[in-house]
């Protein structure tokens, strides 16, 4: 994430944020995009100035699904913020409950057995892809698709999902990691199972592909709308598919080597247009990318123990101190920072949710362009609103 | 060429759409309520306590310990002890819920209630179709809705219920042991003395 990685003769003329003058004689338009509209994934709104098609100006408002889960967290034990986790955002529940466990074990300096690390990063890679696979089939559910291309992307969710569910118990709330492992052991059956998913991704996205890459209204909807630049991108604290659509080569996988992704080949795939087709060209490298890493933890996953023996379920009373965890979720860099003053429950807990951080920019990216493309816009940060709001 | 990759997309679909006729796996919708599929051996839906014997309140194996009460995260079981004793599963003499409530509109089937247990007393039910017509009491299952037998729980999941049925076992011939030894060591200390008093209640 250095200047060199950012083209800087493209930063030509983009050195500070467009002003958009209303021109013509009429008023300005306000509208209220929210809370409860098609585009908004959920209870958020948007408020826009327009004059005519124009947006003028774009207030983004949310807090409708605040459910205070860092207070609450503040009052209950480590283990029980767990569950809670899963439902920031509830389409990668396995890559919150990894952060969080993460910051913990940072906390209390607690090992994880080599076997639970390749299961946390089977169950994360495979988490990605139903995340990008649907991200990519709402975005292009706005585009006015309705519903072809998300139902191919949840017939493939439906597929990681039953993995999750006869290993966790449960869909979407899997609620499976735990502060030195992890809670049941997979099965020989389990992994069969997994490889067998895993087998039949690449032709899933090929097919994804052959219906959306190279389509004319997908290509002249989202080329060069929605533009986000990379100075603005790193200022702003934008992480994952975002940032790499903005062409900063910043993936956290990479860069911190948490768990045991440095044992991994994978590339990271960037944007050079910084546009919304480049946020979905990524999402779908990114897929595939995943599936090489999958492929490989599949193959090296060994025996052994899935919890750290010494891990306490109950009672569990960390020394004073402070620890930031974070990973790379699907949707950008997702962090947990906890404070423990030697009690059952943290002192401070604090999230650090991508969701919100990539909508920071939404205005940036949204002025002077036309309402429709507005929407698309907002497709193409990917954002769930339990983690926005939390 | 323009529209080329309109029409690659539309073979893609059409070629989807026949093969829905032809193909089994591309039929991938079940027509719920006439057609199931069977749950998996680890789903978990709400809590159930387990209960050995044929008598739910005698066999019911949770000792009012409260540590699930306490750990809940939503903090939805509510649970009154016993004032007197009780033999639990193992043999010995133990305190009972008079009252073991579950908020099952609250409860968000996470699981750490059957993680903490020690008495392997609440284990996850799969049943799902609760719908009730009722808001709060219906809602708000008592010690009885909520006992299910240990049969039932080998039912559901069998695996998991064989695991904790040997631990039992286990537990319970160690206990016999330890026992035998302390009456035994209790008649050499002094036969002159009375044996402490046993179940109090029931």
């Amino acid at each position: 994430m250095t200047a060199s990685t950012i083209n800087s003769e493209k930063l030509e003329g983009w050195n500070r944020p467009p002003v958009i003058e209303p021109d013509g004689e009429g008023e300005l338009l306000e509208v209220a995009m929210g809370p409860h509209h098609p585009s908004t994934h959920g209870v958020f709104r948007m408020d826009v100035a327009l004059d005519g098609e124009r947006v003028i100006r774009l207030k983004p408002v949310f807090g409708y699904l605040h459910r205070n889960h860092e207070k609450i967290a503040e009052g209950a034990s480590y283990l029980a913020s767990m569950p809670y986790t899963d439902r920031l955002d509830y389409f990668c529940s396995l890559t919150n409950n990894w952060a969080y466990a993460l910051a913990v074990e940072k906390l209390v300096g607690q090992e994880v057995p080599e076997r639970a690390e390749y299961i946390r990063v089977i169950l994360a890679e495979l988490t990605r892809i139903q995340n990008h696979a649907s991200a990519i089939g709402f975005l292009i559910q706005e585009m006015g698709a309705s519903g072809t291309p998300l139902m191919y992307a949840f017939k493939e969710r439906e597929k990681i999902l039953d993995l999750f569910e006869s290993l966790t118990g449960s869909r979407m709330m899997c609620n499976y990691m735990r502060f030195g492992g992890c809670r049941v052991d997979v099965s020989a059956a389990w992994l069969d199972a997994a490889r067998k998913v895993v087998a039949g991704l690449p032709s899933f996205i090929d097919e994804f592909e052959n219906l959306l890459s190279g389509n004319e209204i997908l290509m002249a909807r989202c080329q060069g709308i929605g533009i986000l630049r990379p100075d603005l991108a790193v200022n702003a604290g934008v992480t994952g598919p975002m940032l790499r659509g903005s062409g900063v080569n910043y993936d956290i996988r990479k860069v911190d080597h948490y768990g045991i992704y440095d044992r991994f080949k994978f590339r990271v795939p960037l944007g050079d247009h910084w546009d919304v087709y480049d946020r979905y060209m990524v999402r779908v490298l990114e897929m595939r990318e995943s599936i090489t890493i999958l492929n490989q933890a599949l193959k090296e996953i060994p025996g052994g123990p899935i919890m750290d023996p010494k891990a306490k379920i109950r009672g569990f009373r960390p020394k004073p101190g402070e620890a930031y965890g974070r990973i790379e979720a699907p949707k950008g860099e997702l962090g947990f920072y906890l404070i423990s003053d030697g009690g059952p429950n943290p002192y401070r807990y604090r999230v650090r949710p991508p969701s919100l951080i990539n909508l920071t920019v939404l205005e940036d990216m949204c002025l002077g362009s036309n309402v429709a493309d507005v929407v698309l816009i907002f497709g193409s940060v990917d954002i769930v609103l339990g983690e926005v709001d939390r | 060429m323009l529209g080329e990759g309109i029409l690659k997309g539309m073979a893609e679909t059409a070629r989807n759409f026949a093969g829905s006729f032809v193909s089994k796996e591309r039929l991938t919708t079940v027509e719920y309520p006439e057609q199931r599929i069977a749950p998996v051996e680890n789903a978990r839906v709400f809590p159930f306590l387990v209960y050995d014997t044929e008598n739910w309140e005698a066999g019911m194996r949770c000792v009012a310990c409260q540590i699930c009460e306490k750990e809940c995260p939503p903090k939805c079981i509510y649970i009154e002890k016993s004032k007197d004793k009780k033999p639990d599963a193992v043999g010995k003499q133990q305190f009972y819920p008079t009252r073991f409530d579950i908020d099952i509109s609250v409860c968000m089937s996470c699981q750490i209630c059957v993680e903490v247990c020690p008495f392997e007393a609440i284990k996850m039910d799969t049943e799902f179709e609760l719908a009730t017509d009722d808001r709060f009491g219906g809602l708000l299952l008592d010690r009885r809705q909520l006992s299910k037998s240990n049969e039932y729980y080998h039912q559901i999941h069998p695996t998991e219920a064989a695991n904790v049925d040997a631990r039992l076992a286990a537990e319970k011939v160690k206990a016999d042991a330890k026992a035998t030894a302390a009456t035994v060591a209790s008649a050499v200390k002094g036969a002159e003395r009375p044996a402490p008093p046993t179940g109090a209640g029931d």
